[in-house]
């Protein structure tokens, strides 16, 4: 999960990353509230899960609790690349001397962790890579050895940095390197850390991604979540299942998430030739694929208003098919009249020839078999279009 | 033969006697795949099915023999039980654990590395079988059957269905590697086994997207493989941004994409199918 700036912050702060005051607001009076405590000029920031607010005039800087009135008024409710602003941080504006980038992330080719490092912050950093490549530093960290005070001060001399502000930047990087070990993040960057003109060095900004995995130890991040942005996928959360909101047509419930990916492309390949028949969701039931999952999940697809036609794709491995298709009518019998739209099932694999002669013996009428993944598809575009069009 | 999994293999499992465990257990002993030891801290003289249980891999080693390792424990405890294997230095650990945290998976994948002496594979995988010879964690056995196709696939399912698209050829081994941002096992580790397994005449490979493993293999399989390879990758429609179930499936900003990594496949003279049968269907008009 990608936490908000000031999520990311509040984490900077529980491990002593020196940052500046302010707090996070929901309405014009909480942030001039917050600019009020502070007491001097605030930047009042866009709180958005997408890069580039600044340029979309998400971020201003106000010199009084009036300004920040008219500021926050503007900001709040503006779209940011089809990201509703529903929050603002408030916080003390610093005087920047210099600006510069940290990070900490997971480097998946080399299965370990890396530092980036640059003196050439406050812009995107990806531009630094490609236009200055020699001004970003690139050190592995080992997984087991971590960011020691020596490791932290080698990172900081590759990078370049002056080194009467070394020593700073060393520390912010121990305990940059806390955070992303003891909160379980897979990214933390700091962009821009800047210096003020009195020789303080501050995380202005902060991005922090946190591993889903850890939540068992992780109790006070799910705090962090806000994603009541589409109710289907809150509901789909509650029941558990791995679902997630796409835009279009055809519902899609798959065991295993390959499969269920390769699902996902072979309606849309198949939809081409319907006028764009789209898949609507991601919903992987999981290998087992039992009738209560299978139940949950025809629930949640078939309560989706776009969705036309629902394509259940399953291949039988460790669970068998006569037990799948028996779920597929347990599911369809326990939603009763709600069932309207037509399902295409294909199930393959183990004991398949029983799963399909028990879907044929049911002969229920919004069922339909189909023997092959490529076949399937294109007759639930078929019948989506159909349905969409009529 | 086969790669790093054959008739001669002796496999123990750790977290034999959990639900997970005992269930697989029985299948892999139906398959034919000799289990030889379980084990799970404190239960040592316990059995399942008369296959005894020991306290720690270790032990269980020292009395069965075993030199393949599978992994059932939950994630809270799997990386003390992957390093346990790694210290008592086991060939070959297969971690099958779902949602296991990264930091702990880099922590003992850098441990078995530093060791030297145990390949892992997974976490977050369906495991490893050789068709007819032996079978390490949940792959139904009875998909297909021996023949001289290797397969590598992050996805369990689409592994399940290549074996039975292909399943008149049979496979030599096939491999899931995992769906998690780190796995110790990759592509190209597969691959380069494969190259050099005297029994497998072609392979399939089935990426997905997310990280640049995919293009990385291309590199690879450009330079080092001379049997044909046919490829798959699933998550052509995938949105920016968003996990698609597997913890490493995701696209970020340009990197990442499905397209990118079939374009750099073709680029090294992989033939990539656009669905999982139609890569069947362009392994069989190589093989035949």
């Amino acid at each position: 999960m990608d936490l908000y700036e000031y999520q990311a912050k509040e984490l900077f702060g529980k491990h002593g990353l020196p940052i500046t005051a302010g707090d996070v607001a929901l309405d014009v009076d909480g942030a001039v509230a917050i600019a009020e405590s502070i007491n001097g000029p605030v930047v009042v920031k866009a709180q958005v899960k997408v890069g580039g607010r600044g340029k979309a005039g998400g971020v201003k800087l106000a010199k009084n609790p009036a300004e920040t009135r008219e500021i926050a008024g503007a900001i709040l409710g503006m779209d940011i690349k089809g990201h509703t602003v529903h929050k603002v941080l408030v916080a003390h504006a610093a005087d920047i001397a210099e600006e510069y980038y940290v990070s900490f992330l997971l480097d998946r080719a080399n299965r370990s962790f890396l530092a980036m490092a640059s003196v050439e912050g406050g812009v995107e950093i990806e531009e630094v890579a490609v236009n200055n490549p020699e001004a970003l530093a690139k050190i592995r960290v080992d997984a087991l050895e971590g960011v020691t005070p020596e490791k932290a001060r080698e990172i900081a001399a590759a990078a370049k940095f002056d080194e009467a502000i070394q020593g700073q930047v060393a520390d912010i990087l121990v305990k940059l390197w806390e955070v992303m070990v003891a909160e379980d993040a897979t990214l933390v960057e700091v962009n821009p850390l800047v210096l003020t003109p009195t020789g303080e060095v501050l995380a202005l900004d902060g991005k922090v991604t946190i591993d889903d995995n850890a939540g068992y130890r992780q109790p006070d991040h799910a705090a962090f979540d806000d994603s009541a942005a589409d109710d289907i996928e809150t509901r789909a959360k509650a029941m558990d299942l791995n679902y997630v909101k796409l835009q279009g047509d055809v519902g899609i419930i798959g065991n295993g998430a390959g499969l269920v990916m390769s699902t996902l492309d072979v309606v849309a390949y198949a939809g081409e030739e319907f006028g764009g028949i789209k898949p609507a969701n991601f919903l992987d039931i999981g290998g087992g694929a039992s009738a209560e999952v299978m139940a949950n999940g025809l629930d949640i697809v078939l309560n989706d208003p776009e969705v036309q036609a629902v394509f259940v794709n399953i291949f039988g491995g460790i669970t068998a098919c006569d037990a799948v298709a028996n779920g597929i009518l347990q599911a369809v019998d326990q939603l009763g009249d709600s069932v309207t739209k037509p399902i295409v099932a294909r199930i393959d694999g183990n004991n398949a020839v029983e799963g399909r002669a028990i879907l044929n013996k049911a002969n229920h009428k919004f069922i339909e078999l189909v023997d092959t993944m490529d076949a399937a598809a294109r007759r639930v575009a078929e019948l989506a279009a159909a349905r969409k069009g009529a | 033969m086969a790669i790093w999994l054959n008739e001669d293999s002796k496999i123990l499992v750790q977290g034999m006697t959990g639900s997970e465990g005992t269930k697989h257990t029985r299948r892999m002993v139906a398959s034919g795949a000799k289990v030889v030891a379980g084990v799970t801290p404190g239960k040592a003289g316990a059995d399942v099915d008369g296959i005894p249980v020991f306290n720690d891999v270790a032990s269980a080693m020292a009395a069965t023999g075993a030199n393949v390792s599978v992994v059932f424990v939950p994630p809270k405890f799997a990386k003390a039980a992957v390093e346990e294997a790694v210290d008592a230095k086991i060939p070959l650990c297969v971690v099958i654990t779902e949602g296991i945290p990264v930091h702990d998976t880099a922590q003992f994948f850098q441990y078995a590395v530093n060791a030297g002496t145990t390949r892992i594979i997974g976490p977050n995988c369906p495991g490893i079988i050789s068709p007819g010879a032996s079978n390490a964690g949940i792959i139904p056995s009875d998909i297909t059957k021996p023949g001289r196709i290797g397969l590598v696939s992050k996805s369990g399912t689409l592994t399940y269905q290549m074996m039975y698209e292909l399943r008149d050829f049979g496979f030599s081994t096939c491999v899931g590697i995992g769906g998690d941002p780190i796995i110790g096992t990759t592509h190209i580790d597969a691959l380069e086994a494969f190259q050099n397994d005297p029994d497998t005449d072609a392979i399939v490979m089935i990426g997905e997207i997310g990280g640049d493993a995919e293009e990385r293999a291309a590199a690879y399989i450009k330079e080092h493989v001379t049997k044909p390879v046919v490829g798959y990758v699933a998550g052509f429609t995938a949105p920016e941004g968003k996990t698609m179930g597997h913890a490493g499936a995701i696209v970020s900003g340009s990197s990442g994409t499905a397209v990118a990594k079939a374009e750099a496949l073709e680029a090294a003279g992989v033939k990539v199918g656009r669905t999982p049968s139609a890569a069947a269907e362009l392994m069989r008009k190589i093989l035949s």
